[in-house]
């Protein structure tokens, strides 16, 4: 579903280049859930931000689905995003002014549905997430967990392929981050691939297999300071 | 249908919109009145200054159409016929003809020692039927003292007010006024030869220099003095029924072959060429001022927008990540400026015709030389609502273009 070969990302900062992913060789399988650990600054969310498309790697090549998006331009990196990826980010990432029955149609919407059809998929989806009686409701007047269940229902709406999550109980207290992974567990045991960046090991765990991150690289087994 | 991105923009717009401050909403729509109101207003004080001008000489002075004396003659030859021939056009309400003739007026000259200097003015010297010159152009409602001439009246005149030094207190060896005149005051008027002796009966205040400079008497009158009684006349002002052309009538006359032997001019034709030229500089100030406001309103809805879109940045980012098109973002943004230049314009378009025009049509601005109006032809008027949303569309939509043209991520993360 997702193989990178030998992908590097490195920051420029004036003169100093700054390595962060150092030719990771990786692959993730179809309906797989993978988790990502690692300490801080190991290249965790840079590693994630390349395989989604978020940002270009410096050299290396990510194999999505069959399609190499080496060759991509920006709008088809867009087009690739829309039909292929969910996301979930740390901070939810909800538009302030669309209501959470609005935030999930969005992509819906984009990918050509009617408003009517759109709200026919996000409705259900939101009840399922146990939001039904927050539907009309605007991120501000949803608490953190709240509003997670709903970015990860605008996430899988559109039923992508995969779906990319980074750090998603990072701000959520025990409950929350639980309820979470609860969804989590749902959408994998559905066939999803999800790709879910964490430091928490308990919820990593919970996935099929922990991918290591240290110093750009991908290791074996955790050291001793994870 | 429309595009995708165009549908998504307006999903987005009308959202954005009916959730923002209220506050910031209100701001941009004031400044955009505002903006509105330097675009219409300003050049329609400055050119409606003049409008009053030329309404006032229109109304009181040349009505729709005037004919008047070649430049060689002094008087229309064939008058009879020609007022005969007009008298028979369909499109007429009233004429008014009048003999003048260019004269000197003597005031207290039974006082004066025969070392002082004559209180002498010069003036234009009119003779008109009252009723009709009344039924063409009310002249009377603009007596300011006594009462304007009637038909049996014996001797006796109205003076414009340019004429009497109590209303135009100036001193010039070039331009002379009577001293202590009022009504009922005896003052000698002169024409070529003849002098007479008559009593004024009433004094008209007018913004039209040529009643303001003119003194009238019954034109029965008027011809024994300057004696002609062939009747012809110097000038007929023509006043059309609502809706009829004067440029048409000025053809139709022409076409009859009136302009031979008389020179036909509609109240446009009739304008000094100073008052044209002024006209044509007066629209020019007015359109550079309208310029710079538009340039400022222009900037300043780049800068709202602008701050908008940063502030926004992360939210623009989060969008372009889950998929949206940048263009529709773009069309977000030019659909929220189209809304805050359509909301202004509407409410500027309210006020200019629903409150200010009328209110300086009923209360207009005092100058000396004209009843200032405003001015607003609403061509011009939506052609600047037009240049407002197009500058306000543009505005919107540059800054939105940078912010989306930036990398995805660092929008999403808030990096430089």
């Amino acid at each position: 579903m997702v193989k990178t070969t030998q992908l590097v990302k490195t920051f420029k900062n004036g003169d100093v280049y700054t390595p962060v992913l150092k030719g990771i060789d990786f692959e993730a399988r179809e309906g797989e859930w993978l988790a990502i650990m690692g300490r801080s600054g190991a290249g965790k969310s840079t590693f994630l931000y390349q395989m989604s498309l978020l940002d270009d790697p410096t050299s290396g090549e990510i194999v999505i689905d069959g399609h190499n998006t080496h060759t991509m331009s920006a709008a088809e990196k867009m087009r690739f995003r829309l039909s292929k990826f969910g996301f979930v980010f740390q901070d939810y990432a909800l538009l302030p002014e669309l209501t959470a029955l609005e935030n999930v149609s969005l992509p819906l919407l984009m990918q050509g549905h009617s408003r009517a059809d759109a709200y026919k998929i996000a409705i259900p989806a939101l009840e399922r997430a146990g939001l039904s009686h927050r539907v009309g409701n605007l991120p501000s007047q949803l608490s953190g967990g709240e509003q997670q269940r709903v970015s990860i229902v605008r996430a899988v709406a559109h039923q992508p392929k995969i779906l990319f999550a980074d750090e998603p109980t990072a701000n959520l207290d025990n409950d929350s981050s639980k309820k979470i992974m609860d969804i989590f567990s749902e959408l994998h045991k559905a066939g999803q691939t999800i790709i879910m960046v964490t430091h928490e090991e308990q919820y990593a765990r919970l996935a099929q297999r922990i991918v290591y991150l240290d110093d750009g690289k991908i290791v074996p087994e955790p050291r001793q300071t994870l | 249908m429309l595009p995708l991105n165009v549908r998504i923009g307006f999903f987005l717009a009308v959202r954005a919109l009916r959730r923002a401050s209220l506050w910031t909403t209100g701001l941009i729509i004031f400044v955009m009145i505002l903006t509105f109101l330097n675009l219409v207003v300003v050049s329609g004080i400055l050119v409606g200054l003049l409008q009053g001008a030329i309404d006032q000489t229109r109304v009181r002075f040349t009505s729709d159409v005037i004919v008047s004396a070649l430049n060689d003659k002094s008087y229309i030859e064939n008058s009879p016929n020609l007022i005969a021939l007009i008298e028979t056009f369909p499109e007429i309400e009233a004429i008014t003809p009048r003999y003048r003739e260019g004269g000197t007026l003597e005031a207290n000259y039974k006082t004066r020692k025969d070392t002082d200097k004559p209180n002498t003015a010069v003036a234009q010297l009119v003779g008109v039927d009252p009723y009709k010159e009344q039924a063409v152009t009310h002249v009377a409602d603009d007596i300011v003292e006594g009462s304007f001439i009637a038909p049996g009246d014996y001797d006796q005149v109205v003076l414009g007010h340019y004429l009497l030094k109590q209303y135009l207190p100036i001193e010039s060896p070039a331009f002379t006024t009577l001293e202590n005149v009022g009504i009922g005051t005896k003052i000698r008027m002169k024409v070529g030869d003849v002098t007479r002796e008559v009593t004024v009966k009433g004094i008209i205040k007018s913004k039209v220099d040529e009643i303001a400079l003119r003194v009238f008497m019954v034109d029965s009158q008027f011809r024994s003095m300057i004696g002609r009684n062939d009747g012809n006349v110097t000038e007929i002002s023509i006043k059309l029924k609502d809706g009829v052309d004067p440029i048409a009538v000025r053809e139709k006359l022409e076409r009859s072959g009136v302009d031979q032997y008389a020179k036909v001019q509609t109240y446009e034709d009739a304008q000094p060429q100073f008052l044209k030229d002024i006209i044509a500089t007066f629209n020019m100030l007015g359109n550079v001022f309208s310029s710079l406001g538009l340039i400022v309103a222009t900037i300043t809805i780049f800068i709202v927008i602008f701050i908008n879109a940063i502030t926004r940045r992360k939210f623009i980012g989060i969008l372009k990540g889950i998929g949206i098109d940048g263009r529709a973002i773009e069309f977000s943004y030019v659909f929220q400026s189209i809304f805050y230049a359509a909301i202004g314009s509407g409410i500027g378009l309210a006020l200019v015709y629903g409150f200010l025009v009328p209110f300086f049509a009923a209360h207009p601005i005092d100058f000396p030389f004209s009843d200032g109006i405003l001015v607003a032809p609403l061509n011009q008027t939506f052609f600047r609502v037009g240049l407002l949303v197009v500058s306000t569309v543009i505005a919107g939509y540059i800054p939105a273009w940078m912010i989306i043209r930036r990398n995805t991520l660092d929008s999403i993360l808030g990096r430089n």
